[in-house]
């Protein structure tokens, strides 16, 4: 197949390795405590089911994202892969929105459930979450350009015609 | 087929084989399937409302009562669940229309691209919805001790039940896109492979 349009296709499966490991990175190293009316308030990743998710979400495309680049490049499962990278976009961009829901409720608090925002006690655990959420944002939009472009070099829509 | 190579290509009237028309009608009950999950979610859902009384002090004899409602609107995850299932539904009925007068009109050029292109936003924007909506559920029913985040479902359990169901209908929904979704995005392979002379083994992989 022809280098440049292979090239594409490689560079935005970099990025969107890079992205997610670093989106797993920040996740896991974010972590705050806070003494708040004589009592140690402790913010972790863990405590969060959302954030779980959000790491493990990441571990599973960078896991295949990695297999795939390693693999030699004359196999004929064209199909599969379409099919498997189209799932893994979906899962981070579900992954996102959990993680964007929840810190929401975290930074601004929900009036109506009596729930108080958290971010004004524990500040530095609130920025690595926005940072990792930014990573895997931009994890989710590579991967979609990898469908999309995918779904482009077949249609082969400004080429000559054959 | 020597005399198709003349004439600009036209999607699937001339390869049309017998297992495309099975695929199309599979196609077309699972899209049926999914508008009917996706419109049944998002009515659920806006129509989620409870209204409960509690007795917050005792004075004397007096009890104190306030009145507390849980409504969708109050959080914005339930917001963004309403419209983007509303949205699929939307895309799904369109997607419908065209399905069944697609045999009486020619699709040239780009026009072929526009159903799955379109099929794969929504998929994306509906998943993002589900997903959101699941979790600030998941919140709701068993609170965050950590975060001091007191659980709401043991008070409002009617409106919990509500839309854990709108959201179990919604992820069949989003289920049953993306299969929709990968078959036609397959299909377009299978339609343009012949006419680029691409093998089909070649674009995906770096």
């Amino acid at each position: 197949m022809s280098l440049s349009k292979r090239i594409p296709m490689l560079l935005l499966r970099l990025i969107a390795l890079g992205a997610s490991v670093c989106a797993i990175v920040i996740m896991v190293t974010s972590r705050d405590s806070a003494q708040v009316f004589g009592m140690n308030i402790s913010a972790k990743y863990s405590n969060i089911p959302t954030f779980k998710y959000f790491v493990l979400v990441n571990a599973i495309a960078s896991a295949y994202t990695l297999i795939l680049l390693c693999i030699p490049s004359k196999n004929s499962c064209g199909h599969m892969i379409l099919v498997l990278d189209l799932v893994i976009a979906l899962l981070l961009d579900s992954s996102i929105s959990a993680c964007v829901a929840i810190g929401l409720v975290g930074k601004k608090g929900n009036t109506h459930a009596g729930w108080l925002p958290i971010c004004g006690q524990v500040p530095k655990f609130c920025d690595h979450v926005t940072g990792a959420i930014a990573a895997g944002f931009i994890a989710a939009i590579a991967y979609f350009l990898v469908v999309l472009y995918s779904v482009h070099s077949v249609m082969n829509l400004f080429a000559p015609r054959a | 087929m020597a005399s198709e190579g003349r004439e600009k290509p036209e999607v699937g009237h001339d390869q049309a084989p017998a297992v495309s028309t099975k695929v199309d009608s599979i196609i077309k009950v699972l899209r049926v399937l999914a508008f009917l999950l996706t419109l049944d979610a998002t009515l659920v859902m806006a129509l989620n409302k409870q209204t409960k009384t509690f007795t917050v002090a005792t004075i004397g004899t007096v009890p104190l009562r306030a009145t507390l409602s849980a409504k969708f609107q109050h959080t914005p995850a339930f917001v963004f669940f309403v419209v983007a299932n509303a949205n699929a539904a939307l895309h799904n009925l369109l997607m419908l229309a065209v399905a069944f007068a697609g045999s009486k009109l020619s699709l040239k050029g780009f026009a072929p691209l526009v159903v799955p292109v379109l099929d794969l936003v929504n998929v994306a924007i509906v998943s993002g919805g589900a997903s959101a909506a699941v979790f600030m559920g998941q919140l709701g029913r068993n609170g965050n001790s950590h975060a001091r985040w007191n659980k709401i479902c043991d008070k409002f359990e009617s409106y919990c039940n509500r839309g854990g169901a709108a959201m179990i209908s919604s992820l069949v929904g989003v289920l049953l896109m993306i299969i929709i979704c990968a078959v036609s995005i397959v299909r377009i392979r299978n339609h343009y492979a012949g006419y680029n002379k691409l093998p089909l083994n070649s674009s995906v992989l770096p």
